[in-house]
């Protein structure tokens, strides 16, 4: 009888156990019907301009890609098929916050993509942290990053900080001088903005290092149009170099102004939006030698590629500077996803440990950060090339001086 | 009798909705969250304006003193102290905003109101830009949004008995009359600047507190967040929507809203902006005094009717 009941009682232990193995997650060939990936970002308001060009295209061309691919591919070789859940943040912090713990939360979304800018990104940070989510934040200029991966272990930037661009510039000027091409007297402005303050906060330090003399430092209100007495200013400093720290409809406009008032810098550098594709194809010839943050390698023919291809999904070519590398950052998880499943702690692993081929090329992540970059561009031959750091693979000669307009 | 019951019901939602994020996940709290603070907003909104008719634009103005605040004294002082500082802080540019606009009316002060969130905006871009040499913020701290939750449901309840109390005082009868008539008011003797601007003041502390205790949410503090104009314009279209002369007004107003914010940018989250547009159309032309004032209405016409209708049966019958 007790050996009965014994025998019994171990058979249900023994079943038991298998179940339970049975039904914990990640064991082989158990896998969902689909994969939720969820992303919030802002289609309105104040931001939607930047995210709609480098964020949503980029997530739209990937979702694209992996639909003709059949889904995500796991580790054995199925593929699942995406279901896409998205949300407007409404450019409001309030609303991004929430709309994330609304994808972590109620649609248990197996991954998330990072919302557009680089306050909105720290803005979900401590969330995706706490969810246990890796965070590719492209988007987002930060020399905090170090810090930023200690807090949040599974979160990854992708886009350098302010110090990065500024002593690349610094360096290219400072060779520059040295060979004779200019002289040392460097003009400054920049928007009074998130993105203008931290660079040129960074760009102070950086020059004076570089043995640069900035001769004007001037920062100008958010939706300034008319740059004439700044321009000036400019001229008659004697500045060989100009530096813009400047958003995109300042930067349009510094560019048609300098046309007007012949404003002949040697070295012409300005900010976001030098790099978008209608600025080098309106000014055709005009946009030579201009400089600016982010460019590409162009002899990357995955590159080209890519390129293409997102055209042809999105009905227009991506910007040269923080597209691609959304569009990498999207491959890498793909990837690493393939390598490991969807376990997110393991993909958080493989993100910040493994290598992968992406339209960068060979790219991997130190310290969680990407630092394989193109800090220098210059309008080259119709294309943003990347000129610094000038050691880098598939780098440009910077063309300097700049011809006149 | 009926009071002590309302007052004991009361006391149980209140309870409810804070021992809600017991059983509710992160979702769950955060929208909780929202809707209280919008609430509060809305209320705190309806305190000055809603009798006076003083339509205020200034509602982001002191909610991002208060995230400011907040984000820069968080580290060197207690909680509690930064949300009393934050408070000051608030009741003094209250003070001083007021003294120099209350005498403004109608639409001048509107527009007025608009422009002093547009104008401390820049001078704290002015400030960040020129003096610290940065312009975002952050600001880390250990406590989920629990302790947010709880903190503003604490705020709305008290919120709602300053309204309570305002509304049963002479004050709110003061106030009432300076809404309907501002000149008769000063003949009558009422000093009506004073009133004006104790209740201006006491609105914006709660609006600065609002700000102050949901900064912490949003990790990274920059002007363009949290002097973002939509909070003026939904905590406005809130208060309107419920009946900004009634106590409750708000309240109905800010949860139904808010609740269809939240839909429509789940479900519709390319269309919000079209959607929410008609809304606030329909509200200004069907609900002119809120949903309150449309029930109030239309329960004493019905009423009316009842009792006309019997008249006439009664003498029918006769």
């Amino acid at each position: 009888m007790i050996t009965t009941f014994r025998r019994l009682s171990l058979t249900v232990l023994a079943g038991t156990a298998a179940l339970a193995l049975a039904a914990l997650p990640g064991t082989a060939q158990d896998h969902p019907d689909k994969v939720k990936i969820g992303y919030a970002v802002s289609k309105t308001g104040a931001n939607a301009g930047g995210a709609a060009m480098t964020t949503i295209p980029n997530y739209k061309l990937w979702l694209s890609d992996l639909e003709a691919k059949g889904g995500l591919e796991m580790p054995d070789g199925t593929k699942i098929p995406v279901e896409l859940i998205e949300y407007d943040d409404r450019s409001s912090a309030e609303e991004v916050v929430r709309a994330v713990e609304r994808l972590a939360g109620q649609d248990e979304a197996h991954f998330i993509l990072p919302p557009w800018g680089t306050g909105f990104n720290l803005a979900v940070a401590p969330l995706f942290d706490r969810y246990g989510y890796p965070q590719l934040a492209v988007s987002a200029v930060t020399d905090k990053a170090p810090d930023f991966v200690k807090r949040w272990p599974k979160s990854f930037w992708f886009l350098g900080g302010g110090h990065d661009y500024t002593n690349a510039l610094a360096t290219l000027l400072a060779d520059q001088v040295k060979a004779g091409v200019i002289n040392s007297k460097v003009a400054m402005i920049s928007v009074a903005d998130g993105f203008g303050i931290d660079l040129v906060t960074a760009a102070r330090p950086s020059f004076k290092e570089a043995g640069l003399d900035v001769v004007m430092d001037q920062t100008y209100p958010v939706g300034t149009q008319d740059f004439t007495t700044i321009l000036n200013e400019a001229k008659a400093s004697g500045a060989d170099t100009f530096v813009a720290f400047s958003y995109p409809p300042g930067t349009f406009a510094l560019t048609q102004q300098a046309q007007v008032n012949s404003f002949n810098p040697k070295v012409l550098y300005l900010g976001v939006g030098v790099g978008f594709p209608p600025y080098g194809a309106n000014l055709g010839e005009k946009a030579e030698g201009i400089m600016t943050l982010g460019g590409i390698d162009p002899a990357n023919e995955s590159n080209k590629a890519y390129r293409e291809r997102h055209n042809e999904v999105n009905g227009q070519y991506p910007d040269l500077w923080g597209s691609v590398i959304t569009y990498a950052s999207l491959q890498m998880l793909e990837e690493a996803i393939k390598r490991v499943g969807l376990d997110r702690e393991a993909v958080s692993k493989e993100l910040s440990t493994g290598t992968f081929e992406t339209v960068l090329g060979e790219t991997s992540l130190q310290d969680n950060q990407l630092r394989n970059l193109w800090l220098v561009g210059q309008w080259q031959d119709g294309t943003l090339a990347g000129v610094a750091p000038a050691d880098r693979k598939g780098a440009s000669k910077a063309k300097l001086p700049k011809q006149p307009w | 009798m009926i009071a002590a019951f309302s007052f004991t019901a009361l006391a149980a939602v209140f309870t409810a909705l804070a021992a809600a994020p017991f059983f509710l996940g992160t979702y769950g709290t955060g929208f909780l969250l929202g809707l209280v603070g919008y609430v509060t907003l809305a209320s705190a909104w309806a305190l000055f304006s809603g009798p006076t008719r003083y339509v205020s634009l200034a509602t982001v103005a002191f909610f991002g003193i208060g995230a400011y605040t907040v984000a820069v004294l968080y580290e060197t002082l207690p909680s509690w102290l930064v949300l009393v500082v934050a408070a000051l802080i608030g009741l003094v540019v209250a003070l001083l905003v007021g003294l120099s606009t209350l005498r403004l009316a109608g639409v001048y002060f509107v527009i007025f109101t608009f422009g002093l969130a547009e104008l401390i905006r820049q001078i704290v871009t002015w400030y960040e830009v020129n003096i610290t040499g940065t312009l975002g913020r952050y600001l880390f701290v250990d406590y989920g949004p629990e302790v947010v939750y709880w903190k503003l449901l604490a705020l709305c309840a008290v919120t709602l008995a300053i309204g309570y109390l305002v509304k049963r005082s002479r004050w709110g009868l003061a106030l009432k009359m300076i809404g309907d008539d501002e000149v008769v008011a000063e003949h009558c003797g009422l000093p009506t600047a004073r009133v004006k601007l104790a209740l201006f003041a006491a609105s914006s502390v709660i609006i600065t507190l609002v700000g102050a205790i949901q900064a912490p949410r949003w990790t990274y503090i920059e002007p363009t967040i949290v002097f973002n104009p939509t909070i003026s314009f939904l905590t406005l279209i809130m208060a309107l929507l419920g009946g900004a002369g009634r106590l409750w007004g708000p309240v109905v107003g800010a949860v139904p809203l808010f609740l269809l914010f939240e839909w429509l940018s789940a479900n519709f989250p390319d269309h919000y902006s079209i959607i929410l547009g008609l809304l606030f159309i329909a509200i200004v032309f069907v609900l002119p005094n809120g949903v309150l004032g449309f029930l109030e209405e239309h329960w004493t016409r019905l009423r009316a009717n009842r009792s006309a209708k019997s008249d006439l049966e009664k003498r029918e019958a006769g």
